[in-house]
């Protein structure tokens, strides 16, 4: 099962290798992971998708919790938060066919940020699926180059859940 | 001030008392500094030395232990001590010279990057960057190697740092917003803990070396004799509570007492506390106590349901928990009575009774490993520290020993770290000089670490060592004759290469021997008369003897073997 977990680390050399290790070790292949600053300069934040079961992933975020520079650890639920990403797509577009890319990107509320000769780069925003479903669309043209951001994740509501955090690192006392 | 002289100063601060380390390039700036302080350095043979030496001496008295060594090798040479640190949770700090700032990534001369290899070995580690920062890293790895669970904390410190000038301040306090260990346990949770407790008829006290951490040793016994129940005593426990008490049944695990395996398994209820269900202790998992509910609790909660599900898991330092427990227990049996544990504790004395340890000692035969431990024991009375390497011998010493204090047993426990006794004994002995310490060695982890009889000799550090010479790696070979249909395979070490006796002398230490079991009293009567130096004492012992009882490795802790009788053996010995 696929878990997105939410990591707020100090902002402090090797905090990035210092968690990804942790899942190393443990077996656990990330499948996406995004670092950025949140509101604290000296906070970053961490968005993981790992694709687990339930228990074993338990044991994981408490090691997680237990990182000096590790200061909350949450898993989101896919309901109670907002996932985005952030894609790039070079897609092949001689002249004739641009009109018709771009009108598909539209409907994606997509941008084309770069026209070369015979591309266009594109740039959409958003849940992973609609990603999927705008470059399934987009490869019958010839994709040339392709990067994600990976998931960035926040509860949803006016704080985060709190409950939820608790079990995830507490165990259950 | 530079860097170095604030990292003197700091470690000041911090109340460290010793050192034990070896200088080299990047670390030089370190040592100057030293020789105006109060501080001992203790130069040892080899960093690993320094390493086991700060873990024994961790061990012994409770407090932080303190090795330092160069960047690269030094480091490196470091790392097994670390991991042995990290596995039995030993306060440890370790400081390591890194070369200058300016060079990192480089792949300088003495250059390894040991934060990265450090990392998962260590509880935390720094790469320091400013001499600035120095008092407050300092201050921060003794506050996190000592609380919540202890372990070891690595402080790299690039020469260039050492060198530049800071300007001296000493930190009120730590600031680490990601670490606030849980010392109180949970009230509710404590609350049915009771209740459980009141509704087992077969319970078990597991103890761990949590509680020798916690410093609960008081609060455990009395836990177990308000509610009657018996205690095990882990690897990592031993001494906790004496094992001449009622209701201390020993060892459990691969190697524990029938009476302390057998009665986990037939238990249920299981009181784990500071213990983290090792595989040496459950054997096969699934198997182990089937019939049990589980109360944990540990200071880390990652520990708790990792192996063993919990039925009431309770987060907090095991003194801590007990101190809200106890007087509930207590107060609950004054009001509702307690369940009537006699059966159960009836049916435990049957199978101590039964299956006690067990050896034979031919008078005339070689020497077993055994009767040399339990003579060792009973001329120290177990006032003394005991310390052992790893293996067969560590088995036997933690069986025969009959403990009567925590901090009296000094070992690797999770690593398993061969080569750990003879410095570990060193920093034992260094930490608590009034008390004899006694090394139980193998012949092969003795080899492992031999070189820190020059550190004994020479900064006057008269620990005993008796080397279980048995010429072999015993425990291997064990396994060999066990599960490899007796192809011994890289086994052999001999009895005389080295000559002990020469090697102790060569390093300035007293070397004695014994070959017979009537010279077994003699030579310990003059190993524990020698006060002012060092002793090594080779004991040669029955290479063929066995650790009984034995779970063999995955193996469910009722298939508990406990060893073949001495005339079966001779039985097959006839028929091969």
């Amino acid at each position: 099962m696929r878990h997105t977990i939410s990591v707020l680390v100090e902002n402090k050399p090797r905090v990035l290798a210092r968690v990804s290790g942790l899942f190393a070790r443990r077996g656990f292949n990330i499948e996406s992971l995004a670092v950025g600053t949140t509101e604290r300069r000296e906070i970053s934040r961490m968005t993981i998708v790992v694709d687990v079961e339930s228990k074993p992933l338990e044991q994981v975020t408490k090691q997680l919790n237990k990182l000096i520079n590790v200061i909350k650890v949450q898993e989101l639920e896919p309901g109670a938060s907002v996932e985005r990403e952030l894609l790039l797509v070079k897609v092949k577009a001689e002249p004739g066919r641009r009109a018709e890319i771009m009108e598909l990107v539209d409907i994606f509320r997509g941008k084309v940020v770069d026209v070369g000769r015979e591309t266009l780069i594109v740039e959409a925003t958003g849940d992973p699926e609609k990603l999927e479903a705008l470059v399934d669309l987009l490869r019958p043209y010839g994709i040339k180059e392709l990067v994600r951001t990976g998931r960035v994740a926040l509860a949803r509501g006016s704080k985060w859940q709190p409950e939820r955090a608790e079990r995830a690192t507490r165990g259950a006392a | 001030m530079t860097g170095a002289q604030a990292l003197i100063k700091s470690l000041e601060m911090e109340g460290v008392e010793v050192i034990f380390g070896i200088p080299g390039g990047a670390i030089l700036p370190a040592y100057d500094p030293l020789l105006d302080s109060p501080i001992r350095h203790i130069l040892v043979r080899h960093e690993q030395g320094a390493a086991h030496a700060a873990d024994g001496y961790a061990q012994a008295t409770g407090r932080v232990g303190v090795c330092m060594a160069t960047s690269g090798p030094g480091a490196t040479n470091l790392m097994t001590g670390i991991a042995s640190a990290f596995m039995d949770s030993v306060p440890v700090v370790a400081i390591t010279g890194q070369v200058p700032t300016t060079s990192v990534g480089n792949d300088a001369f003495q250059e390894a990057d040991v934060t990265g290899v450090s990392m998962p070995i260590t509880k935390h580690n720094y790469l320091v960057t400013s001499a600035q920062d120095i008092p407050a890293v300092v201050m921060e790895a003794f506050h996190i190697a000592s609380t919540g669970r202890p372990g070891p904390v690595l402080v790299d410190l690039p020469k260039d740092v050492l060198q530049s000038q800071m300007t001296w301040y000493w930190p009120d306090s730590v600031d680490l917003p990601g670490y606030r260990p849980v010392y109180k346990g949970n009230a509710r949770q404590i609350r049915e803990a009771v209740k459980l407790m009141l509704s087992s008829r077969r319970p078990v006290i597991y103890a761990g070396g949590g509680c020798i951490k916690s410093g609960a040793s008081e609060e455990v016994r009395r836990l177990a004799e308000l509610l009657g129940a018996p205690v095990v005593t882990t690897l990592m426990a031993r001494g906790l509570i004496p094992d001449d008490h009622p209701l201390c049944l020993g060892m459990p695990g691969m190697h524990g007492t029938y009476a302390a395996v057998t009665s986990m398994q037939r238990s249920d209820l299981l009181i784990a506390l500071g213990t983290r269900f090792d595989d040496r202790v459950t054997g096969k998992l699934s198997a182990f106590a089937p019939g049990a509910k589980v109360i944990h609790v540990d200071i880390d909660p990652a520990e708790i349901g990792k192996n063993r599900a919990a039925d009431v898991p309770i987060v907090g330092d095991v003194k801590t928990v007990l101190k809200d427990l106890l007087p509930l227990l207590d107060r609950e049996i004054q009001a509702r009575g307690k369940p009537d544990l006699r059966p159960w504790l009836a049916q435990i004395r049957e199978w101590q009774a039964r299956y006690p340890l067990r050896y034979e000692q031919d008078p005339s035969g070689p020497i077993k490993p055994q009767f040399f431990i339990e003579k060792l024991f009973q001329a120290t009375k177990g006032d003394a520290i005991y310390v052992a390497g790893v293996g067969q011998h560590q088995m036997w010493a933690s069986q025969y020993i009959r403990f009567k204090r925590p901090r009296s047993w000094v070992n690797s426990g999770g690593l398993g770290a061969m080569g750990f006794g003879l410095p570990a004994a060193m920093g034992a002995k260094v930490g608590r000089p009034d008390e004899m310490v006694i090394l139980i060695d193998g012949d092969g982890s003795f080899q492992m670490t031999a070189q820190e009889l020059a550190t004994c000799r020479l900064e006057g550090i008269p620990v005993k060592a008796f080397i279980i010479n048995n010429g072999h790696l015993g425990m291997v070979r064990q396994w060999q004759e066990l599960f490899y249909e007796e192809r011994y395979s890289a086994v052999h070490l001999t009895f005389d290469c080295p000559d002990y006796v020469k090697l102790a002398e060569a390093y300035g230490c007293v070397g004695l021997r014994c070959e017979t079991p009537d010279e077994v009293e003699g030579v310990i009567e003059k190993a524990l008369n020698i006060e002012d130096l060092p002793v090594v004492v080779d004991v040669r012992v029955d290479p063929w003897e066995k650790v009984f009882p034995m779970v063999p490795a995955g193996a469910s802790n009722d298939d508990i073997i406990l060893g073949p009788s001495r005339r079966e053996r001779e039985g097959k010995e006839e028929a091969a």
